[in-house]
């Protein structure tokens, strides 16, 4: 079964007099089990109006969003993705592994067990040592970081991620995309992933989902055939390159189409 | 200090208009009826008496702007039709409100918090309200992703991320509740506290003018005391947040 299934999703934001953006148009997509899905396109194509529709944070105007099978409101109330966004959105007043615990508290989890969860996850990420550090205490990319650990303290099968390495520099970048792929093997999650970075689409998906603007579609899917473990000489293979040049293709087409 | 004696000399300033800062010393330690207690233990008597009506004002005001603020962060049109109104509370002159409150009362005690809690309510109210709207819409977002019902949303994320706000109203209130209750003690015709003896020090201000500026004194080291008092409780508080500036 999908773990997330979209069909004929439209979303049009704005009404009464106010000016209609039509973010999303006739949007289909079958997400399988266990894959990293990556969305691209140009600012403002939808992605994050896409990923938020997943996670039942904003109704679709119509059409249908299903999440294990169900509908994404039932799979939101059922607590069955995390969330990732571009900035890590910290609770300053909260320790670290307060942070962490702070899903598994709502979910009412017993505290030893929500604390032991919580520093499972933070080694997970090479975070142990900075359990009682307070979040201002730590870089960007420590803090992200910290906010995937958060997302993952409830093992949800599915994570939403909105360019969550966008705030970061190039080399932090990368090496939290080494990071990302290994703990997406090790936790067996399937990641639905935004980015403007078309290197990271595609060192890290499974497929790349390409978007345009105005009105937000999808133009193309691309399937990234590299295999796994994907290591620091994947990004030096042709076969990278090749595929790095189709993904850039096909969102030069995707604008074109809409300049026509 | 000096500032206070050169404006004296330089001004010409006579005794009723600005006594010597020693004579203020001195007036604590005479007592200001002949044969009772020094004039500092008749004050502190009062500024004690003044405290009590101030503290208690101060945590019915700060309770009531606490609820109210939260309510108006969370029912839209409540914030929309009320909040006009709170403002509108606070143009009405206290000193006029004061006799009212104390009539409706009968002269009871209560009048006196009562009206601090009329000065100390509305900062509270108003950084409450502005505090529970503060966080980010994301980590708002990020609740929902959790399923969090309204209270764990309210609880978790808007009441900690309000701290700040609320503490810096705190502040504002602990010296405005002094001054309510200082008023308030006026037409309440109480005698035992700073209010009464700012009255009583004010006839006699011809004969000893020192007694009145000692009394002044006294209620402003109230208000500082109070307003340490909160800070220092703040700090406690807010020891590992980091405000950003
Ligand atoms: N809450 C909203 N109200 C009105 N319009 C919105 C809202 N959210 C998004 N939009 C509009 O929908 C369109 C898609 O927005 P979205 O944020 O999904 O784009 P995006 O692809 O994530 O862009 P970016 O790469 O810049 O993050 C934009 O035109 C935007 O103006
Ligand atoms: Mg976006």
């Amino acid at each position: 079964m999908a773990v997330v299934s979209i069909t004929n999703v439209n979303k049009v934001f704005g009404s009464g007099n106010r000016p209609q953006t039509v973010a999303l148009k006739d949007i289909n997509l079958e997400i399988q089990p266990r894959e990293f899905i990556s969305l691209i396109g140009p600012s403002g194509c939808g992605k994050s109006t896409l990923l938020r529709t997943i996670g039942d944070l904003i109704p679709p105007s119509s059409g249908e969003v299903l999440v294990n099978g169900k509908p994404a409101h039932a799979a939101r109330l059922n607590r069955e993705y995390g969330m990732v966004f571009q900035s890590p959105v910290l609770f300053e007043w909260r320790t670290v592994l307060g942070n962490v615990e702070l899903p598994l508290e709502i979910m009412r989890v017993p505290k030893p067990e929500r604390t032991q969860r919580a520093r499972e996850m933070l080694r997970l990420v090479e975070l142990h040592g900075f359990e009682r550090h307070y979040p201002w205490q730590l870089s960007g990319g420590m803090q992200q970081r910290v906010a995937i650990a958060r997302a993952l303290s409830f093992r949800p099968q599915l994570l939403l991620m909105d360019e969550p390495f966008g705030a970061l520099d190039e080399i932090t970048r990368e090496r939290m995309n080494a990071e990302l792929l290994r703990i997406w093997q090790e936790t067996q999650t399937t990641v639905v992933f935004v980015t403007h970075s078309i290197p990271e689409a595609v060192f890290l998906s499974t497929r790349v989902v390409v978007m345009s603007a105005r009105p937000g579609r999808i133009t193309d899917i691309i399937e990234i055939d590299l295999g796994y473990p994907r290591t620091v000489e994947t990004r030096e293979m042709p076969r990278f390159f090749e595929l790095v040049t189709q993904v850039r293709e096909a969102l030069r087409k995707g604008e074109d189409m809409r300049e026509r | 200090m000096a500032a206070w004696e050169l404006a004296k000399l330089l001004l010409q300033l006579d005794k009723r208009t600005l006594p010597h800062l020693w004579e203020i010393a001195g007036a604590f330690g005479t007592p200001s009826r002949r044969g009772g207690p020094p004039l500092a233990a008749t004050l502190v008597e009062a500024a004690l008496f003044t405290l009590r009506g101030a503290f208690f004002g101060f945590a019915i005001g700060a309770l009531i702007g606490f609820v109210l603020g939260t309510i108006f962060a969370h029912v839209r049109i409540l914030e929309q039709s009320l909040v006009p109104y709170v403002v509108a509370s606070q143009t009405v002159p206290i000193l006029a409100i004061a006799p009212m409150v104390v009539v409706w009362l009968r002269g009871s005690w209560w009048s006196v918090p009562l009206i601090a809690a009329y000065l100390t309510f509305f900062p509270v109210t108003i950084n409450t309200l502005r505090g529970m709207k503060s966080p980010d819409p994301r980590a708002v977002e990020l609740m929902r992703s959790y399923a969090a019902s309204s209270w764990e949303v309210l609880w978790k994320l808007r009441f900690p991320a309000s701290l700040p706000a609320i503490f810096a109203a705190l502040k504002v209130a602990a010296t405005s509740s002094v001054v309510g209750a200082i008023i308030a003690e006026l037409p309440a015709g109480m005698q035992r506290g700073l209010g009464g003896a700012i009255l009583n020090f004010n006839q006699y201000y011809i004969t000893g003018p020192e007694r009145l500026w000692a009394a002044i004194l006294a209620a402003a080291i109230v208000g500082i005391l109070f307003f340490v008092g909160v800070s220092l409780v703040e700090r406690v508080v807010l020891r590992n947040i980091v405000r950003s500036a």
